[in-house]
């Protein structure tokens, strides 16, 4: 059993660093969904055979190979909290559905947290890699090489026509998932965002709200990633994405110029409304918070406001979630409760930066 | 007004059911109308991926007839037991084996979902080294055919050379 590191800290290691357009790109991830040959996928297994592919996996992860990559710990999650799942889900470092209904579910974990490996979810490997900023390619390279660590010493689930075998029909292939996880305030404050969504669609790609419920995007952060897993390479995929998110940046930069240059006193005014609202309200729902944190981070993007730094807003967007509030005042909290302690706490983190 | 589930959050929700006749009113939170999910509507719970996916498996229900003639009642994976109705239903395989078992109705399913049905991507380093040399074989004859429509003969018969080669290799390791 490995420390319980993740539960303190609501930044992972890796997003403390700045990527490649960041003021932009929050993250890029990658996700490969395997699965061992011999073994029924974890929705029809026993939990002789849940436990079966788990030691299994869990002893190849011990490889010296792994290792040399980076330092990681393993994590049973019938032997987490409540809390603690719900922090990692926060932290998108395990799927909500590993923490509540996976048998002979497991997580291994790195120490910067960039590479999550989890066991038994829907298939029964899914080898996670996150990068700050935009490093979708640098993400696959990584994901790829613990791929091949994973497939030296296992037998994975493939056939020569549909490729790597999944549980789910839209995996199968490649079985990967690219995504980047976006922040487009000016898009949305300049209306131009659904027609670029739209369009985005209409590529094979897909866009969803992060944090928010369905596809409703709260704090302007928006999740696009491939939908198509067959029939094109990892490579195409990922070219796909990388291009469609290229264009996305662009957009995104060129109507924050825009702003800036024909109504600057206004963002200025919305930035500092936001900021002051934060530092001084009682109570903050997660909508508004998340709203606001988005108002604070384009401020800080566009120079208008220099008293906080650039990951305030994804600090505090995991700080704030339900779980990690509860973590923080250790106690449990109920809804209004939990909008007073948000108000708290980010008044607090506010006034200790400035 | 209060939630009704929970009373702790201000109810955003409000909706009438009538259900045979029966009138029932509603008056819940988000929260609460997220964790009810299905069957309340402006709601996106209890929608899943899964089950979009069984709406395009569903052949019985489809007007069209969905994918293709019914299958036989009795198409099942001699593996894991998964009868092809239950996959339609639930939208997931049960094993690896599925894949062969249900093989003839999955081209219909693949197409709608990826566009494709054949993988081009990755290939296992340990398990697929035959696949490498045949995908790799089928470039080379696509090139030698081309070579020789361009009348580049000694390019071609190189091309063939190598084809040549990497065949012996998959029969050695065949």
């Amino acid at each position: 059993m490995g420390k319980r590191r993740f539960a303190q800290e609501a930044l992972s290691d890796w997003m403390r660093s700045d990527g490649p357009d960041s003021e932009i790109v929050i993250s890029s991830r990658i996700r490969i969904a395997r699965n061992l040959r011999k073994q029924p996928f974890p929705m029809l297994a026993t939990n002789q055979q849940s436990r079966e592919v788990m030691e299994q996996l869990t002893a190849a992860a011990q490889s010296e190979e792994l290792n040399e990559i980076s330092r990681f710990d393993t994590f049973i999650l019938s032997e987490l909290s409540e809390l603690e799942k719900r922090v990692l889900v926060e932290k998108h470092l395990i799927s909500p559905n590993l923490a509540s209904e996976s048998r002979g579910g497991a997580l291994i974990l790195n120490d910067s947290e960039s590479i999550s490996i989890m066991i038994n979810e829907e298939d029964h490997l899914r080898i996670q890699c996150l990068y700050p900023g935009f490093q979708i390619k640098e993400a696959w390279s990584l994901a790829s090489q613990v791929d091949d660590i994973f497939e030296s010493k296992v037998d994975y689930a493939f056939d020569e026509q549909r490729g790597y075998l999944t549980s789910c029909p839209t995996n199968v292939g490649t079985g990967i998932r690219a995504s980047v996880m976006m922040h487009l305030p000016a898009l949305v404050l300049t209306h131009q965002i659904n027609r670029i969504l739209s369009a985005i669609t209409q590529v094979g790609l897909a866009v969803r709200g992060i944090y928010g419920e369905g596809s409703e995007a709260v704090g302007n952060i928006f999740q696009i990633s491939n939908q198509i897993t067959l029939g094109q390479s990892e490579d195409e995929i990922i070219d796909n994405l990388y291009g469609v998110a290229r264009q996305i940046i662009e957009h995104e930069k060129a109507a924050r110029e825009r702003l800036v240059a024909e109504s600057k006193i206004r963002i200025e005014d919305r930035v500092r409304r936001s900021f002051g609202i934060l530092s001084n309200a009682s109570i903050m729902d997660s909508k508004e918070a998340a709203q606001r944190l988005s108002d604070i981070r384009l401020g800080v993007d566009l120079d208008l406001i220099e008293s906080v730094g650039p990951q305030v807003m994804n600090e505090l967007m995991v700080l704030t979630q339900p779980g990690f509030l509860q973590q923080v005042f250790d106690e449990k909290l109920n809804a209004d409760e939990r909008d007073i302690r948000r108000a708290e706490l980010i008044r607090r983190y506010l006034t200790q930066q400035t | 007004m209060l939630c009704q589930e929970c009373g702790e959050k201000q109810a955003t929700l409000h909706f009438t059911k009538i259900v045979n006749g029966e009138k029932t009113e509603f008056h819940i939170c988000e929260s609460c109308a997220r964790e009810k999910g299905e069957g309340i509507p402006g709601t996106s719970g209890g929608f899943s991926i899964h089950s979009l996916l069984s709406g395009l498996l569903d052949f019985e229900k489809s007007s069209t007839g969905g994918l293709g003639p019914k299958p036989p009642l009795t198409l099942r994976c001699d593996e894991c037991g998964l009868t092809y109705t239950q996959f339609s239903k639930i939208g997931r395989f049960g094993c690896s084996s599925c894949y062969r078992h249900f093989a003839d109705r999955l081209d219909p399913l693949f197409k709608r979902v990826h566009g494709n049905t054949i993988h081009v991507g990755k290939i296992p380093k340990r398990s697929g080294g035959q696949i490498q040399f045949k995908r790799e074989i089928e470039e080379l004859k696509k090139e030698m055919q081309l070579r020789i429509g361009q009348e580049e003969f000694e390019k071609a018969a190189g091309i063939r050379d190598r084809i040549r080669e990497l065949e012996s290799k998959l029969e050695q390791s065949g």
